[in-house]
């Protein structure tokens, strides 16, 4: 176990040197410059734009500044931003709580509704309610984030009023950030209602980030039962005259489980995507509108050092699930 | 139901906001965040709203919703008769805001100014890199580096500022945001404590109101400045709450999370008119939209040429379909709310037969060219490529085959600027201080080809009237000027001039007092709640 454990972090010091190679170059594709934004519609004078560009290293070989830039890394300096002229990393540790919130509050709820959805279907194989689960997930995979949640502001927040429309808490609530999770904050902040508030805003965006890991988890954990059902140890445990419920809930589902961990480990990812979006709808303050705003401005450090650091943390929860297995399924050794 | 919320909301904000008695709050959504909270730093408007319209101040201010000139920090001011000298007598008593984390103990002073303006002109000023890749872009752009000879005290609450030639747009200049006057004794203590940095993050000024906090991308808070010199706001507290969606704008103020917010969606403007609930206040936007051709490339480099595509573009159709009429026709370079407007110009008519004939008469058969299409939506042209596809229709029908290009945004800005670039370009411009030179001598002048003048039009008749403009003190003097620079334009056709857009603010009817800025900054300073 230590052994493969090593193992699996040492493969991680290529993989992030790959990545770094991307994120570093894939910014530098795109056209235009970070420093002719600076000026908006005014044209920069020429040589003013080559003095910027030479003050903040960028018209050095592109080698050049990458071995500057990882040699940065390595002291733990990720840059500043070009445009507020902050340090990366503390921009990255102020947002990262809230995405981090919104994330777990997500894939707990996809979790929660996913596993058992996908179960019973499964169980319930051909019924009415196996097709409309599995019809559903369809359309919750197929759904654009960016128009589910304007559709679902527009009916809780708009014209039934049970929820705010964006934010992290009532703009009246006002206390220091202590841990950055808000629903904790909040509680210790000792303020009467500020947790009530603080959770009535993540409900919405919670839901809208969950919807496409709610399917994939419902379709993943249905098919993974499926095959298990259909195992001779099933069978033989049937007719033993063991209950339905010791049958599915202990001797299925715990096969079935590996699949679904891995589909859960996957969705990270994919949720770091749909953060994007969702944080930009509930105006959200997290990583994912802080890398859209940066893209737009062509703010290098900043899509650099956003990148790396949630590869970073992507690579580590693809870690934490191969352990898991092992968790899961005791035959499986490293 | 909204009753009983905004009863609940301001009972909240009583006990929560420092348990003041009927504390005011005035929640704006804004639409986006401030890149820092230095203005001398930065060129967007969203950031100037945070920072030098709320914390600071400057020598002199523009009046409330107009581009006129009040005095601000500067009580009066001096010009010497040959333009180059400008003396102003500073405003007493004026103290810096107190926070919980500086106290200044002194007031507002000739140092004060002389920091403000130093720290941007003079590379080894220890202020003019504090922070990584400081670059003082207005400052800049505004030709100050050249321009400001010295800035001289000549006493406590006397500074007078030397130029290096006469440029009568220069007070103006100095009431835009970038000229805010910082506090020289807050900039000490940081510099002694090593946190530069921090003036960027925690700003303090003589401005109407205190910064409290600010919470990345979520919310800017701010409370009332008791000593403001032109007194106390009318509001105890302040929050910017980021919401970047126009449409989730709309929804909060409905909602009664926001009380006004700006950059409504054109769609959405009717809508928004219809509610009782709501105010919308409109005004004329201090900008222009164009078509600039390239007149250094043939045939565009003929007036004739020019003159006959502008008869054939339907202008009128364009702001129906981009801005479902909220804009108006353009036919002036500069804003009909700008001094100097001339208003007796008549307009290319919408003429396809006289087009093509003039193409014709001209010798230019079967013309091809590019029309370039903007990527962004700006508050001058909120869909370029619209424009261009209906452009391109009308161009079809006088035989010129227009083709529509597009590039990258910040590629577009430089590409566009290009000596030889083939094709014309929609592009436009946002005024920045009200003065008519930000226009005709910017984006017009000789001085400006390769760069902002992006028709790459070099008319010495043109450029000597707007020159002669920019060097006379005399403001009716000035306008005659202009006027005549405007003819000149007109008749040679150097852009199709396309619209001047209008600006929507919508807002909750308890808003009182709350007027609209032609240069689309956003202040609070008058603004009341009714209870």
């Amino acid at each position: 176990m230590f052994k493969f454990f090593i193992g699996r972090l040492l493969v991680l010091i290529p993989t992030f040197i790959g990545v770094s190679i991307i994120a570093f170059s894939f910014i530098r594709l795109l056209p235009g410059d970070p420093v002719m934004l600076l000026s908006g519609e005014r044209v920069m004078d020429p040589a003013r734009h080559a003095q910027i560009m030479h003050e903040l290293g960028m018209d050095r070989p592109m080698v050049m500044q990458y071995l500057s830039y990882i040699g940065g890394i390595l002291h733990g300096d990720f840059g500043t931003s070009i445009v507020t002229k902050q340090p990366i990393i503390q921009q990255f540790f102020a947002l990262f709580p809230a995405t981090l919130e919104l994330s777990l509050c997500a894939i707990l709820i996809a979790i929660v509704l996913g596993i058992p959805a996908g179960v019973f279907a499964a169980i319930k194989r051909g019924s009415f309610f196996d097709q409309s689960v599995m019809g559903a997930a369809l359309v919750g995979y197929s759904m654009p984030i960016f128009w589910w949640g304007l559709l679902l502001i527009i009916l809780f927040s708009g014209i039934l009023r049970w929820t705010p429309v964006s934010g992290r808490i009532d703009l009246l609530y006002f206390f220091p950030s202590v841990t950055g999770f808000m629903l904790i904050d909040s509680l210790l902040s000792g303020q009467k209602g500020a947790f009530t508030s603080a959770l009535s805003h993540l409900i919405l965006p919670a839901i809208v980030l969950g919807t496409i890991p709610l399917a994939v988890i419902a379709r993943q954990t249905r098919s993974a039962m499926l095959e298990v059902l259909s195992e001779d140890y099933v069978r033989t445990a049937r007719a033993k005259g063991l209950s339905p419920f010791r049958v599915v809930g202990i001797h299925a589902l715990r096969n079935a489980m590996i699949p679904v961990i891995t589909t859960i480990g996957l969705q990270v990812g994919v949720m770091l995507a749909g953060a994007i979006l969702t944080e930009t709808i509930f105006s959200w303050p997290g990583i994912g509108k802080w890398m859209v705003d940066s893209v737009f401005k062509r703010d290098y450090p900043v899509i650099q050092g956003g990148l790396l650091l949630i590869a970073g943390i992507i690579m580590i929860v693809n870690l934490i699930v191969d352990l898991l297995y092992g968790l899961v399924n005791p035959r499986i050794r490293y | 139901m909204k009753k009983k919320m905004a009863f609940a909301a301001a009972l909240l904000a009583a006990t929560v906001l420092g348990g003041v008695a009927n504390a005011k709050t005035l929640v704006y959504c804004s639409e986006g965040s401030p890149e820092g909270f230095d203005p001398g730093l930065y060129t967007a408007g969203t950031t100037f709203d945070a920072s030098s319209r709320t914390v600071y101040n400057r020598l002199v201010e523009f009046k409330h919703g107009s581009t006129e000139l009040e005095p601000g920090l500067a009580e009066s001011w001096t010009i010497s008769d040959d333009g180059l000298e400008y003396t102003f007598k500073l405003r007493q008593g004026v103290k810096f805001q107190t926070t919980d984390f500086f106290t200044p103990t002194r007031d507002f002073d000739a140092d004060d100014v002389i920091f403000s303006f130093e720290r941007q002109l003079k590379a080894d000023n220890p202020w003019n890199k504090y922070v990584a890749g400081a670059s003082w872009e207005y400052s800049a752009g505004m030709g100050f580096p050249d321009l400001i000879k010295s800035i001289e005290k000549v006493d406590d609450h006397t500074v007078k500022f030397v130029l290096n030639h006469p440029e009568a747009p220069f007070m103006a200049d100095l009431g835009m945001d970038f000229a805010s006057i910082l506090s020289k004794e807050y900039a000490d203590k940081l510099q002694a404590d090593g946190k530069l940095e921090q003036m960027n993050q925690k700003p303090l000024g003589t401005g109407p109101f205190t910064f409290v906090a600010y919470q990345q991308d979520a919310a800017i808070r701010y409370k009332a400045n008791d000593s403001y010199w032109n007194g106390k706001p009318k509001i105890d507290d302040l929050v910017f709450a980021i919401t970047t969606d126009a449409s989730v704008r709309r929804q909060k103020l409905e909602a009664g999370e926001c009380q006004i917010y700006p950059y409504p969606n054109a769609a959405d403007v009717q809508a928004l008119k219809d509610n009782k609930d709501l105010n919308v206040e409109e005004q004329a936007g201090l900008n222009v939209a164009y078509l600039a051709y390239n007149t250094l490339v043939a045939p565009f480099d003929k007036a004739e040429v020019r003159l006959a595509l502008n008869e054939a573009i339907n202008k009128k159709a364009i702001v129906d379909a981009v801005f479902e009429g909220q804009a108006q026709v353009a036919k002036n370079p500069i804003p009909p709310t700008m001094w100097s407007y001339d208003d007796s110009i008549k307009d290319d008519p919408y003429d396809p037969e006289a087009a093509k004939a003039a193409l014709e008469k001209a010798g230019v058969k079967d013309l091809k060219m590019k029309i370039w299409a903007m990527p962004v939506s700006r508050p001058y042209m909120l869909n370029a490529r619209r424009a261009a596809e209906l452009m391109q229709a009308d161009l079809a029908k006088v035989g010129v085959t227009a083709e529509i290009v597009t590039y990258e945004w910040a590629e577009y800005l430089k590409r566009s600027s290009d000596k030889d670039r083939d094709g014309a370009v929609i592009l436009g411009w946002t005024g920045d201080n009200g003065d008519p030179d930000n226009f005709l001598d910017t984006l017009l002048g000789c001085t400006a080809v390769g760069g902002n003048n992006r028709a790459q039009w070099c008319n010495k008749e043109f450029d000597d009237l707007v020159k002669k403009a920019k060097q006379t003190s005399d403001q009716a003097e000035r306008a005659k000027l202009y006027e005549q620079a405007q003819v000149v334009f007109k008749k040679e056709a150097p852009w199709a001039t396309l619209d001047h857009s209008k600006v929507f603010m919508p807002m909750s009817k308890k808003v009182v007092g709350y007027t609209q800025d032609p240069l689309g900054i956003h202040r609070f300073d008058n603004v009341d709640i009714a209870e």
